[in-house]
């Protein structure tokens, strides 16, 4: 694939995700994306809150980045998939996201079958040295072949 | 032999405390999470909202809110358990301190169907509550009870709690 097909994927793929409905509710944000890999950000927002005790982001919230930010690694992989599903997804808490940092998730597609995509990703607050979630996950990969023949 | 409360007022002591748990969370606020109760089983409701939406083309509800609603209907129901015995006892008055919530571990999702764009159901089970840990099993439904579209598993630290 040349730089400047490289650069187009990208740019799609950026605005099929951002146009997401649920993603756009939690204001995610593409960082980077391309060869199994994406970054996407997610702003701190009251509404978001699990504990108002604390102020903490609920789980869930950072579940939806992760989940986001897993099926955007699918998507960008060099053998570019038409579509793709969540099969399993685990999140391990490490540690409560500080109150009014932003949240950073890195998905990775490490492994690719015709079938199945198999994802790593983590979540990190403005310390990025401690991570707050780790996940992973299968997705499903629809390669466009089988439906339109 | 000490006679049996009235029903309205068992009733609404529970609907209160309820009603108390939900709205705390400003996270199932933002979902639209609504909880429905008999005795003490809780449904966990997820009415159908456009913004909940992951993938517009088929369209199926976002992995992530899916996830985030059987986790709340985890930690509520968990949460509810914990408290029953307290509420029932009469012991927790609108002056009580908030309640703690437990902490989620981890979290598991089974997806095992796409969301349908209607209105989502989910029942979570505990399977174990310990002093400091709890797992939880979470079944979530659309039309049809039999029909799962996710499940999932959670471990929770339970709040320290005083006494």
């Amino acid at each position: 694939m040349s730089d400047k097909q490289q650069a187009r994927q990208q740019l799609l793929a950026r605005q099929f995700i951002e146009a997401i409905p649920h993603a756009q509710a939690l204001g995610m944000k593409v960082v980077e994306i391309g060869a199994g890999r994406a970054v996407i950000t997610m702003p701190y927002d009251e509404r978001l809150i699990g504990d108002p005790e604390t102020g903490v982001i609920h789980g869930g919230a950072v579940s939806a980045l992760m989940d986001t930010c897993g099926g955007a690694a699918v998507m960008s992989h060099p053998s570019s998939p038409m579509g793709t599903a969540t099969i399993d997804l685990r999140i391990d808490y490490m540690r409560a996201a500080k109150p009014g940092d932003m949240i950073t998730a890195i998905a990775e597609c490490y492994h690719m079958t015709r079938s199945v995509a198999f994802v790593r990703a983590t979540a990190m607050d403005a310390d990025m040295d401690r991570p707050v979630a780790a996940a992973t996950g299968a997705f499903t990969v629809d390669s466009g072949k089988g439906k339109s023949k | 032999m000490k006679r049996p409360e009235p029903v309205q007022i068992v009733k609404q002591r529970r609907d209160a405390m309820l009603q108390n748990l939900v709205t705390g969370v400003p996270y199932a606020q933002f979902l639209g999470i609504k909880f429905e109760r008999h005795g003490d089983e809780l449904t966990a409701v997820l009415p159908y909202n456009e913004r909940n939406i992951g993938n517009p083309m088929i369209p199926a509800l976002h992995g992530g809110v899916t996830a985030a609603f059987l986790e709340t209907a985890a930690i509520i129901e968990l949460t509810w358990a914990m408290t029953w015995e307290d509420m029932e006892a009469g012991k927790i008055t609108e002056d009580s301190p908030r309640i703690a919530l437990p902490k989620t571990i981890d979290f598991s999702v089974d997806y095992l169907r796409s969301g349908l764009p209607r209105d989502a159901y989910a029942r979570a089970r505990v399977n174990r509550s310990g002093r400091r840990y709890a797992s939880v099993h979470v079944e979530g439904w659309q039309d049809n009870r039999t029909r799962m579209f996710a499940q999932a598993t959670g471990h929770f630290l339970m709040p320290t709690r005083d006494g």
